[in-house]
């Protein structure tokens, strides 16, 4: 779909008449990123992150690629075949630093992408689906980046597989038979380190897929904006090219800026010195910690430390961390304000801060050792989690006052600039 | 109905939490957690400047060479460096025939197979070998080393927070086991055979001091004089090296990579500003 005033593409040389009549892919590019896209012309930076994730998915599956070229998937010699890799193949330091401080930018870029979408009310109708699918690609983001932490066979590697498998083992009855059957054996070993693998290879291409399906649902309603104002007419928007290529460049000169400073300078800083440990499953280490991007979760697993009548509190834990994702799927209509923006929304702005404030105290606590103030800390954080989406954003939605919203997107720029729209210039909707 | 079940599930995670927390802070006042002597004595370590801090830092060869000798003559004895080639010490500056001679006379020797009769022997490790372990495997190293087994040295400035200043402080740091610690913590008491060491995790560890006098090991002339501090450092170095050998390399490519994308940034920067030029948004 598209806005009527969206151009057509016209191909102008014979060969692309001839392609376009026999397959149209040139057409199809134009339509999706080209200038056959109208996009409103009020977007501001936090725009650029969708375009930056599926960068980042490229950094990914390139160098992840070559990697495993060089890896051996068997405990005995994986944690010796990334070392190999490391010291001994031409620009392998550089693979392998890129892919592990890949996976943390790709991380960087969605939570910026899904804040971006929470505050702007991106997620709201018509746009719901969008906002399913891309909940559904940070699942599979997760699942492969776990996997992934696996592979190098050290003792973080080790010992997060063991946890976070583990999970599976608090069902009640069937759990442990579940757990053995996912790692094929009692504990991590062989097995579980290839299946991991095969995995590991897998999904990123099963992530490229939901991309797709992600941008075909977004190019139906086409793009939000800052306003939450919907199109109304040829002057609210620009062809995505050349204006959002643009910006997109530049956006993504200022990331790859940002990765390099890591990769090359501080390639290690967002790792943990134990992964640099081979694999021991005689030695567990003092603190098993996740990556940084799984630490909100870890604090809520760990907060639940009373048990709820026949409840342990163990499984609680996984309930609940799995329910901190899942209740996301039901955002669009737990927030029932038709005010999309949290710009016109005084009293969510509000609450939105608190969230990321909230989130950001979660993860340091998932990333502390689990001794007190920490889980005391985690447990308040927790709680106000999901009175947010659960109960806050409900009542709020139900009592707010919204400011007044802009006319159109035009009205609001020009507002910006101090002028004023021609009123004929906004056809009726 | 969503949003009845979802105030459901917000009251009962939400409210169990807080109760959890209730739970937890009577527990942490009437009972707060005992001090232990590892929380107060361990320390973190002490901060040492290195040649290779920081984005311009480079590896000082000859510091390198020196924390090579007091591994060799020191460390290799009980540690194993598995990952290292000999061939990867040309970058310490030893040409070809140093290398060659070097590996040719380590103390310990390559396993191999008898050409003629394939049963197990050794040879002379040539530059192409890894470090050969010093220990034929774990139980051997234990059984020598007062049932620990002395850790692979290849990645520790990495496997370690702090890596390099952790190596130096661990090396500098043994001393006599501080007497309030004693009196605090009698439970603490350093057992027989451990040494105490306010750098490792439970202050306690099997390896005896190594570096314990001066000039223990013989410098070459004109370098520094090989105290008991220097030489830490100049071994803590080395094994900077051996975990990161590729460092220089990295970071010099890292100058040139950041000064092609600040261009090509800036040029993308251009280009956006003159396309916006007459759109307001």
């Amino acid at each position: 779909m598209s806005f009527p005033w969206a151009k057509e593409y016209t191909p102008k040389v014979p060969l692309m008449k001839w392609l376009d009549d026999r397959l149209p892919l040139p057409r199809f590019v134009y339509n999706a990123v080209g200038g056959g896209y109208p996009v409103p012309r009020n977007l501001n930076f936090f725009w650029n992150f969708g375009v930056l994730s599926g960068l980042a998915l490229v950094i990914q599956i390139v160098t992840g690629i070559i990697m495993a070229m060089h890896y051996g998937a068997n405990d005995a010699v994986a944690f010796w075949t990334v070392e190999h890799t490391m010291r001994d193949v031409n620009a392998g330091w550089l693979m392998r630093y890129a892919h592990a401080n890949g996976a943390s930018f790709f991380f960087i870029v969605v939570y910026l992408h899904i804040f971006r979408g929470l505050y702007f009310g991106s997620y709201k109708a018509p746009r719901e689906m969008i906002w399913l699918l891309g909940l559904v690609i940070f699942l599979l983001m997760m699942a492969t980046a776990f996997m992934g932490y696996v592979l190098p066979w050290g003792q973080m590697s080790y010992w997060g597989a063991k946890v976070i498998t583990g999970l599976f083992g608090a069902i009640p009855v069937v759990g442990e038979p579940i757990q053995t059957w996912l790692l094929g054996g009692f504990a991590p070993g062989n097995a579980a380190l290839n299946r991991f693998f095969s995995l590991h290879y897998l999904l990123p291409f099963v992530i490229a897929a939901v991309v797709i399906l992600h941008i075909w649902a977004l190019h139906i309603p086409g793009s939000s904006n800052p306003t939450g104002v919907e199109v109304k007419g040829p002057q609210d928007t620009v062809p995505f090219h050349p204006y959002y290529t643009a910006k997109d460049g530049f956006g993504a000169g200022v990331f790859f800026i940002a990765f390099a400073i890591m990769v090359y300078f501080a390639p290690n800083f967002l790792g943990h010195p134990d992964n640099y440990i081979e694999a021991n499953p005689l030695s567990t280490p003092a603190h098993i910690v996740p990556e940084w991007y799984f630490w909100p979760f870890y604090a809520i697993l760990r907060a639940f430390t009373v048990d709820f009548f026949f409840i342990p509190a163990k499984l609680l834990g996984v309930l609940a961390m799995f329910a901190s994702i899942l209740l996301l799927f039901f955002l669009p209509w737990l927030d029932t304000s038709p005010v999309r923006s949290g710009r016109y929304r005084p009293l969510f702005r509000k609450f939105y801060w608190i969230l990321l404030l909230d989130v950001l105290v979660l993860g340091y606590c998932g990333g502390a050792p689990a001794e007190e103030p920490f889980v005391m800390i985690s447990q308040v954080a927790a709680a106000y989690y999901f009175a947010h989406f659960l109960i806050i954003l409900p009542l709020i939605a139900a009592y707010e006052k919204p400011l007044p919203l802009p006319g159109s997107i035009t009205e609001a720029v020009l507002a910006k600039h101090g002028e004023t729209a021609a009123p004929a210039a906004v056809p009726a909707e | 109905m969503v949003r009845i079940g979802a105030f459901l599930v917000g009251l009962f995670f939400s409210g169990w939490l807080l109760v959890s927390f209730l739970f937890g802070a009577v527990a942490y006042v009437s009972d707060p957690p005992a001090p232990t002597a590892e929380k107060e004595f361990h320390l973190v370590p002490r901060h040492v400047a290195f040649s290779f801090d920081g984005p311009l830092g480079h590896y000082d060869k000859q510091q390198l060479q020196r924390g090579f000798q007091v591994f060799k003559e020191v460390c290799s004895a009980c540690h194993s460096l598995k990952f290292v080639a000999f061939r990867d010490l040309e970058a310490l500056g030893y040409n070809e025939a140093e290398v060659k001679a070097i590996a040719k006379g380590w103390a310990i020797k390559t396993p191999d197979v008898d050409p003629a009769t394939g049963e197990a022997s050794s040879r002379d490790p040539v530059p192409a070998d890894h470090f050969p372990k010093p220990f034929a495997n774990d139980v051997a190293a234990r059984a020598a080393n007062n049932n620990a087994v002395p850790p692979d040295l290849s990645l520790m400035a990495k496997a370690r927070h702090h890596g390099p200043a952790y190596i130096y402080s661990l090396l500098t740091g043994f001393q006599d086991q501080p007497a309030d610690l004693i009196a605090k913590f009698p439970d603490s008491k350093t057992p027989e055979g451990l040494h105490y060491n306010p750098y490792f995790a439970n202050l306690n560890l099997a390896m005896a001091p190594p570096l314990t006098a001066e000039g223990q090991v013989t410098y070459a002339e004109g370098q520094p004089k090989p105290t008991v501090d220097q030489m830490s450092q100049d071994v803590a170095a080395f094994l900077t090296w051996a975990a990161e050998p590729k460092m220089e390399t990295r970071k010099s490519a890292g100058f040139a990579v950041l000064l092609f994308l600040i261009i090509a940034t800036g040029l993308a920067y251009m280009s956006y500003r003159n396309i916006w030029a007459d759109e307001k948004h």
